[in-house]
C-alpha cells in the first residue's frame, strides 16, 4: 500500500492533470448547460496545459535565461542545460492557451445566438424546441 | 531556396488578411480578392507536385531555421497530391458558390470569404507540416474557422449543430495534443522526421504506445469514424452551401491524410503492424462504419443528410484499407483520398445547384428534376456512379484496390462490406435518381398530364452557369483521375511505400 501511495506521491502531476481532464470530460457530458459544459471544456483544455508545464519542470533548476558569467560576455563558457527547465513546453502552451481562448471565444459567440434565438441554454429544453419543428 | 510549399499557405493567409481589410474599405473587392490568394495557392501547389514528382522530396525550413528548433515543412508525393486537392476545389468551389453566398448570406458575405481563406490556409498548413506541434495548431485554425462558418447557415440548428460540433472538436484535438505531449516527454523532439528515425530504439516503451494511441485517437474523432461520428451529419447538412461544399469533400479527407502521415511517415509501418496487434481491431471498426454507415444513409429522407452518412461510410473505406497492412490497401486508401474528395465535391455541388433553386432538398421535394436541371442531374448522376464505382470513374479504382487488399490480407468482411456498401450506395441514388426522374412535380393535378409544357406556377430552372461550368469541371476530372490512375499510384504512391 505505501509502494502504491510512494507512486502516486512521485508522479502527482500526471494523477491531478488526469483528474481535472476527467472533472472536465464528466461536465463536458453530463451537464445540461450549455455554459457549464464550456466551463467542461476549458477544464479539460486547462488540464492538459498543466500537464505540459509540468514536464519542463527539474529539480534544482532555474528559469531559462543564461545566468551571470554565461551571458553575452561569457563567450566559450560551458552552459549545464541541467540548470535550467526545459522553456520548450512552456512556450508551446502559449500557442496552446491562444487555441484554447479562442475556441471559448467562439463557442461563447455561438451560446449567444443560441440564446438569442430559443432564450434558454439548456439542452432539454433546446432539444424539445426543435423537435416541435 | 524553393519558395513554393511556403506559398500554398501564404498566399490564402495574407489574402484572408488583405480581405478583412478590403470588407472594411470596399466591400465588393473581398470576393475578387479571396478568388486570387487560392488561385495562387492553387498554382504554388500544382508547381509543388510537379516539381516532388520530378525531383523528391522538399524539406523547407519555415523562416530559416533548420529542423530540431524551428518548423519544417515536408512535401513529398503524398502531400503535394493532397495540396492540389485541397487548392483545387477551394478554388473551384469558392467560384461556383458566389451565387449561393450572395443568396444565402448578403449581409455577412465578406466574413464568410475571410472565415473561408483561413479554413484553407489550415487544411494546406495540415497537408505540409513537418511538426507534430504545428500540426495541432493547424488543426485547430480549420476547426475553429469550420465552426463559425457552420454557425452562419441554418438559422435555427446552425449554431446548435455548430458547438456539438465544438465540444467534441476540442475532445479530439486535446487528445491528438496530449499524444504529442508523451512524444515530447519521451524523445524531446516534435519534428517527424527526428521522431521516425529514433522510433526504431524505443519500439517497447509504454509511453509511446499511449502516445500513438492518443494521437490516432484524436485523429478518428476529428474524422468521425463511425462511434464518434454524431457530429458530422447535422453540422454538415445545416451548414451554409459554400462551406458545406468545400468541408464534405476536404476536412475528413485530410484528416485520413493525417492519419496515413502518423502510420508511414512518423510512427512507421513496422512498429505499427509487427509491434503492435491492433490492426485487425481497427480494420473491423472500419468494416463497422461502412456499414453502419451505409444502413443509416438509408433511413434519411433528406438528401443533405444522406450524403452525410455517405461521408462516415467512405471514412470506414479509407480506415479500414490503410489499416489492412499491405501495400494494396495503403494505396486503396490514399487513391480513395484524392477520388474521395472528387466525388464528394461533385456531389455537393450538384446539391449546391438544386439548393440554389429549391432551398431545401428533402428527396421528396426533386420530383421533375432531371427536366428541370439537366446538366446538374447528369453531374449528379456521374458522381453517384462514382460512389458507387461503376468502372470508368474514379471511383472503381480505389475501390478494386482496397478489395485486392482485402483479399490479400484474408480479411473478408472488409471486402464484403465493401461489396456491401457498394449495393447500398447503388439503391440509395436509384432511390434518388427514381424521384427524379419518373415522377413529375407537383406543379400538376391530374394524373395523365406530362411534365413538360405546363410549368403554370413554378418553373425549376438550371442553376448559374458559373456554378454549372465548376460541376462540369469535376464530373470531368472524375473520369480524367480514373483512366489515369494507374500513372497516379506508379507515379506518386508508390514512391511512398518503397522509398
Amino acid at each position: 500500500m505505501t509502494e502504491l501511495f510512494m507512486l502516486i506521491a512521485a508522479k502527482y502531476n500526471y494523477w491531478l492533470y488526469i483528474i481535472l481532464m476527467m472533472i472536465g470530460l464528466y461536465a463536458m457530458i453530463a451537464k445540461n448547460n450549455l455554459m457549464k459544459k464550456l466551463v467542461g471544456m476549458n477544464i479539460f483544455q486547462t488540464a492538459i496545459i498543466l500537464f505540459y508545464v509540468s514536464i519542463g519542470f527539474k529539480h534544482n533548476a532555474t528559469i531559462p535565461i543564461i545566468m551571470g558569467d554565461h551571458g553575452h560576455g561569457g563567450h566559450g563558457a560551458a552552459i549545464h542545460a541541467a540548470d535550467y527547465i526545459n522553456p520548450v513546453p512552456h512556450v508551446l502552451m502559449l500557442t496552446a492557451i491562444v487555441v484554447s481562448v479562442a475556441t471559448f471565444g467562439v463557442a461563447m459567440a455561438l451560446c449567444v445566438r443560441v440564446y438569442q434565438r430559443y432564450h434558454t441554454l439548456e439542452e432539454d429544453e433546446l432539444r424539445m424546441r426543435l423537435s416541435e419543428k | 531556396m524553393i519558395h513554393y510549399p511556403a506559398v500554398v499557405v501564404i498566399a490564402s493567409l495574407l489574402g484572408a488578411f488583405i480581405a478583412g481589410i478590403l470588407a472594411w474599405v470596399q466591400e465588393r473587392y473581398t470576393y475578387p480578392a479571396a478568388l486570387i490568394a487560392t488561385g495562387i495557392s492553387c498554382a504554388a501547389a500544382v508547381w509543388d507536385l510537379i516539381y516532388v514528382a520530378g525531383h523528391g522530396p522538399i524539406a523547407y525550413h519555415m523562416a530559416g531555421w533548420a529542423p530540431p528548433m524551428g518548423i519544417e515543412y515536408r512535401i513529398d508525393t503524398l502531400n503535394a497530391m493532397v495540396l492540389v486537392l485541397i487548392t483545387a476545389i477551394a478554388f473551384l468551389n469558392l467560384a461556383a458558390s458566389w451565387p449561393n453566398v450572395k443568396q444565402e448570406m448578403p449581409d455577412r458575405s465578406p466574413s464568410f470569404y475571410v472565415m473561408y481563406l483561413l479554413f484553407v490556409v489550415g487544411l494546406t498548413g495540415v497537408a505540409s507540416t513537418g511538426d507534430l506541434f504545428n500540426l495541432y495548431v493547424l488543426i485547430e485554425i480549420t476547426s475553429l474557422s469550420s465552426y463559425t462558418m457552420i454557425a452562419l447557415g441554418d438559422r435555427d440548428r446552425g449554431p446548435i449543430s455548430a458547438l456539438n460540433y465544438v465540444f467534441v472538436g476540442v475532445i479530439g484535438a486535446s487528445f491528438y495534443l496530449l499524444g504529442v505531449g508523451y512524444i515530447y516527454i519521451k524523445t524531446g523532439t516534435l519534428n517527424m522526421a527526428e521522431f521516425a528515425a529514433m522510433i526504431p530504439n524505443i519500439q517497447d516503451s509504454t509511453t509511446i504506445l499511449t502516445a500513438f494511441i492518443l494521437c490516432i485517437v484524436g485523429v478518428f474523432i476529428k474524422m468521425a469514424l463511425f462511434p464518434l461520428h454524431v457530429w458530422l451529419p447535422n453540422a454538415y447538412s445545416y451548414a451554409p452551401v459554400g462551406f458545406a461544399r468545400i468541408v464534405a469533400p476536404l476536412m475528413t479527407k485530410v484528416m485520413v491524410y493525417v492519419m496515413v502521415r502518423l502510420m508511414i511517415t512518423v510512427f512507421g509501418l513496422d512498429y505499427i503492424f509487427i509491434k503492435l496487434h491492433i490492426a485487425d481491431t481497427i480494420v473491423w471498426l472500419g468494416t463497422i462504419a461502412i456499414l453502419a454507415g451505409g444502413v443509416m444513409a438509408l433511413a434519411q429522407t433528406n438528401l443533405k443528410k444522406m450524403l452525410a452518412y455517405i461521408i462516415v461510410c467512405e471514412i470506414g473505406y479509407m480506415v479500414g484499407g490503410a489499416w489492412l497492412g499491405n501495400d494494396s490497401g495503403i494505396t486503396g486508401a490514399v487513391l480513395h483520398i484524392l477520388n474521395d474528395g472528387i466525388m464528394t465535391f461533385a456531389l455537393f455541388l450538384a446539391v449546391g445547384n438544386m439548393v440554389y433553386k429549391l432551398d431545401r432538398v428533402e428527396i421528396k421535394d426533386l420530383k421533375g428534376l432531371f427536366a428541370g436541371m439537366p446538366w446538374t442531374m447528369t453531374g449528379f448522376v456521374l458522381a453517384a456512379f462514382s460512389i458507387v464505382g461503376v468502372p470508368p470513374t474514379c471511383g472503381f479504382f480505389s475501390k478494386w484496390y482496397l478489395i485486392l487488399g482485402a483479399f490479400e490480407a484474408g480479411a473478408w468482411h472488409f471486402a464484403a462490406a465493401l461489396l456491401i456498401s457498394s449495393l447500398i450506395c447503388a439503391v440509395l441514388f436509384f432511390k434518388v435518381f427514381e424521384v427524379c426522374f419518373f415522377e413529375s412535380p407537383d406543379t400538376h393535378d391530374g394524373p395523365g398530364s406530362d411534365a413538360h409544357g405546363h410549368h403554370t406556377t413554378v418553373a425549376i430552372q438550371e442553376a448559374p452557369a458559373i456554378s454549372l461550368a465548376v460541376l462540369g469541371i469535376a464530373g470531368i476530372s472524375l473520369i480524367v483521375v480514373g483512366l489515369y490512375s494507374k500513372t497516379i499510384v506508379v507515379r506518386l504512391i508508390w514512391p511512398l511505400l518503397n522509398p
